[in-house]
């Protein structure tokens, strides 16, 4: 089979000169489940010859086995790739799909019009320049319809097609399209978009999808890859004040350090004054790196390196800005959430926030309402469940920076990721900040444990490390602490030394003694806990009754019994403070181990040997042991 | 204002800084192939004027064109970074191979299996794919960032939803992440993007005079003496090049004569058929690569 000739020459030429300088339009198509989405992006890939031979083979096979447009090629089946919706016939996921002209390269998301799949309609419009509303024409403007409207215009998509399809089954009945038009204006108008442009076509059939249709000498208007191709959607982003998230800190040697990142909005040049947003500490831009090398400006939508005059403080997270238009700066503003999880939002819960480039621990502090997406009607809500949206504040544990969403939407956008998961759980769009004194709202929470232990990001409880004397408690014990306070977890070590030489300075070695120490110790280990933090007491509590005691004295599964065991002859051995050898002298009396009981547990949460295991390891094995059993 | 590869450029280059960013033992799954040349000079964009801070891993099935491994070599040699060549030595030893084990059975073996090894040798927590959604129907609805469990499976009903450019990087132990940052690529902005930048690619993509055996409707390169001939099957020297390089036995040719990326570009632009046309793999059954990804293939 000897090979076709290629392309002439010359249209060739033509043609790759246009095409590296297309210009790149991302649109999402969006209806119910049996308006045509499918067919519809199975008829612009096939009208635009994005189908090739062996795949429309492969259709018409499946278009027998599955199809429901009898011997027709059926469009739909093109698109529904995952098996399960081949059997079921429908979309579950929003698929991406690409198609090219001779002026634009498209990215078309195909988003499910399942009620339940709203999330996946709101991942497509994230990124969306132009939605493509579907409206069956037979049965016109739906609640559906509302609701993708109302999540295309939440999440900032200013253009909208209304695509008003199975048109020949209204015989392309002008009445019936002006019909829809006004019911939808009558939507639309709350929504602001800035163009709305309706077009009566038949995707099934082909009629103004490419090609313009002879069935509707009445319609004037562009087929839909006309006004696809033709929409101007640029915003002026390059006009806005300069944003850099910082991505990466690129720092290959001792002279080069490069801040990398997508630049959200503005332009920015060498010689520039920029500004770190959360410090406000600024400097001027020394050189910048694009894709196309070494250059003296760049703007948004660029991946750039810049690098500074000054050594200040800039790392992953941290914002660069234009000194004389910054960010918000806080730690308390108002939201519009996007649920996405089975578990619901709950205020009062620590999740972790993600911007771009940002992750701080966040609480919902109050949910103010939630929006009814048909009616948009607020609602009172305690908890947002799974696809549903309200308006929320919020609280970080840090101040972040950042813009309201309709300022932009890289500054302006984060998601919400379940701790114990990892779950995307919900995304959020950035409204405003609040003052933190005037609008510190938690009349959702009673000020009690579980508030003081949330604002903390941990579960409050106690350590209760028990052990003979050179056991490895005291060492365990300030590792423990050491680590939990560079995770960020707010602690504290009780033990003899700082207990002994105030509150118990009058107690002695008796067992009368120990009994009241012990219990004095529970007491305040009790009171610390409740105040939110983890507690970690190292004692010898030689005595089973001591450690019920003060096991009992906290809520159930918030004492951590801890057994630090090491057998007699080593702990004698490592003698750290000489005690043993003075205990053996006679010199001390009640030595545990030596003239006094030490009764090993025999339910402790944790046993640890310590003979042949590194307290590095131990520590490591007990903050796994906490982490598992969610205390962080 | 950008234009399409400037864009797609940018985009992609911001996945590769995320990666470097937030894990802790990331990988280049690197094929030889058009997508990997693409997916390679774009991170030696992103971290310029560093060299990218992952290795690369090629999952050797020992069935690769020979002029394949010799532009491996050559590329890791050339651009001065770290090459990791892995090969199922199981399989080896069992002879698995792609003409008696059949397709299936040798892309498990040697691919899937191989590739689960390499990734839990090294404790890879993040490896980037070359993979573009226009590949095929289960790829359109993949992530950039695909989540895996443990046992490295896609789970296609429970992927995290991804907004705006904001990715969630979070996985618990023994849990990794592939990235795929030529997402939303297609074929012909590989192409022009290779064209545009002047990229080295494996020289089998274009057309010459080649030993070719026609079996099963493909046209099949002879590359070694360990393709035997069955009855009636003779080789003839045609003019022929690849739309896609994986194992020679399994990768058909095209009769071509497009010898430069500009009449590649020039001859996609007319094409007729989808590039994975060539791949037996695809073809075994229904729904044949989501079941793949799904046990962890790439």
């Amino acid at each position: 089979m000897p090979a076709e000739p290629s392309a002439d020459e010359a249209s060739l030429r033509t043609e790759l000169g246009r095409q590296p300088n297309k210009s790149l339009l991302r649109f999402l198509t969006c209806g119910s489940v049996d308006d045509g989405k499918s067919t519809l992006i199975g008829r612009l890939l096939y009208d635009t010859k994005l189908i090739f031979e062996d795949q429309l083979a492969a259709l018409e096979r499946d278009s027998h086995r599955y199809g429901t447009t009898g011997d027709d090629i059926d469009f739909a089946l093109l698109i529904d790739g995952l098996e399960a919706e081949r059997e079921q016939g429908i979309t579950i996921d929003v698929a991406y799909r690409y198609f090219a002209t001779a002026a634009r390269k498209f990215i078309v998301a195909d988003t499910p019009g399942h009620e339940q799949y709203t999330r996946n309609m709101a991942t497509g419009a994230s990124t969306a320049d132009v939605a493509v509303l579907l409206v069956d024409a037979r049965k016109g403007v739906l609640t559906q319809t509302r609701r993708h409207s109302f999540i295309a215009s939440l999440l900032g998509i200013r253009h909208v097609v209304l695509a008003i399809n199975k048109i020949d089954l209204m015989d392309y009945s002008r009445s019936r399209f002006d019909e829809i038009v006004e019911d939808f204006n009558a939507i639309g108008a709350e929504m602001r978009f800035e163009s709305v442009v309706p077009i009566p076509m038949s995707a099934r059939h082909g009629d103004n999808v490419t090609a313009r249709s002879t069935h509707m000498p009445w319609y004037d208007g562009p087929t839909l890859l006309e006004h696809l191709e033709r929409i101007d959607v640029e915003e002026d982003l390059a006009a806005a004040p300069f944003r850099l998230p910082v991505q990466y800190v690129n720092r290959p040697n001792l002279d080069f350090r490069g801040f990398a990142g997508a630049v959200a909005a503005g332009t920015v040049k060498t010689g520039d004054t920029v500004a770190v947003a959360l410090s406000g500490k600024t400097s001027r831009v020394k050189a910048i790196f694009t894709p196309q090398g070494e250059a003296t400006e760049a703007e948004a939508g660029e991946a750039v390196t810049l690098q500074l005059e000054d050594e200040i403080d800039v790392s992953r997270g941290s914002m660069l800005v234009a000194p004389q238009t910054r960010p918000h700066v806080a730690d308390q503003f108002a939201a519009e959430m996007i649920w996405f999880d089975d578990h619901h939002l709950l205020p009062g819960r620590s999740y972790i926030l993600r911007t771009e480039t940002q992750q701080v621990n966040a609480t919902v502090t109050d949910l103010k309402f939630k929006t009814n997406v048909d009616t948009m009607a607020h609602e009172a809500a305690k908890a947002l469940e799974i696809n549903e949206i309200g308006t929320c504040t919020l609280s970080t544990q840090t101040e972040i920076a950042f813009d309201s969403y309709g300022f932009n939407r890289s500054t302006g956008s984060f998601v919400l990721i379940d701790r114990m998961t990892n779950a995307t759980a919900g995304a959020g769009l950035f409204r405003y900040p609040l003052r933190r004194s005037a609008n510190v709202r938690w009349q959702a929470l009673e000020m009690d444990r579980a508030a003081r232990a949330e604002i903390k990001h941990q579960k409050p409880g106690v350590i209760w490390l028990t052990g003979l004397s050179g056991s490895g408690k005291s060492t365990i014990a300030n590792l423990l602490d050491k680590q939990l306070y560079a995770q960020g977890h707010h602690t504290y070590v009780l033990d003899g030394d700082n207990v002994r030489h105030g509150l118990n300075r009058d107690l002695g070695f008796t067992e009368a003694d120990r009994v009241e120490n012990i219990r004095r110790v529970a007491e305040v280990a009790a009171l610390m806990a409740d105040a939110g933090l983890l507690v970690i007491v190292s004692f010898i509590s030689p005595f089973e009754a001591e450690r019920r005691m003060a096991r009992e004295r906290l809520p159930a599964g918030d004492f951590v019994e801890v057994f630090v065991d090491a057998p007699i002859e080593e702990c004698v051995r490592r003698d750290p403070k000489g005690l043993y050898a003075r205990a053996q002298r006679g010199e001390i009396a009640n030595f545990t181990g030596i003239d006094s009981p030490y009764e090993a547990p025999e339910n402790a949460e944790i046993h640890l040997q310590t003979k042949g295991t590194s307290p590095e390891a131990s520590v490591e094995f007990l903050i796994q042991w906490l982490r598992d059993n969610r205390f962080m | 204002m950008q234009t399409h590869l400037q864009r797609l450029e940018a985009e992609s280059i911001h996945i590769l800084r995320e990666v470097a960013a937030t894990f802790a033992k990331p990988v280049m799954l690197y094929s030889i192939g058009k997508d990997s040349a693409v997916m390679l000079h774009l991170a030696m964009k992103a971290f310029y004027p560093a060299k990218p801070p992952f290795p690369l891993l090629h999952v050797d099935t020992t069935w690769k064109f020979k002029e394949m491994i010799r532009f491996r070599d050559e590329t890791a040699k050339r651009l001065g970074i770290d090459l990791i060549v892995h090969i199922n030595e199981d399989g080896v030893r069992r002879n698995i191979n792609p003409f008696d084990s059949g397709s299936n059975l040798h892309t498990h073996v040697m691919k899937t299996e191989a590739l689960r090894q390499a990734l839990d040798t090294h404790g890879f927590d993040a490896a980037f794919g070359g993979a573009r959604r226009d590949e095929e129907k289960s790829r359109a609805k993949e992530r950039v960032f695909s989540f895996r469990n443990s046992g490295h499976a896609w789970d296609p009903k429970n992927q995290r939803p991804e907004m705006w450019k904001i990715f969630n990087t979070r996985i618990g132990k023994g849990e990794s992440i592939r990235v795929f940052p030529l997402s939303n690529w297609t074929e012909i902005d590989i192409w022009q993007y290779i064209l545009q930048e002047d990229i080295p690619v494996v020289p089998l993509y274009f057309a010459a005079r080649r030993p070719i055996v026609e079996r099963d409707g493909m046209l099949i390169m002879v590359d070694d003496d360990r393709m035997k001939l069955h009855p009636g099957e003779t080789i003839q020297e045609r003019m022929v090049r690849f739309r896609t390089l994986g194992c020679y036995p399994l990768t058909g040719a095209i009769d071509s004569p497009a010898d430069t990326v500009e009449a590649i570009v020039g001859e996609m632009l007319t094409a007729r058929t989808s590039e994975r046309q060539g791949r037996l793999i695809d073809r075994d059954e229904a729904g044949s690569m989501e079941k793949k990804k799904r046990e962890g293939y790439f």
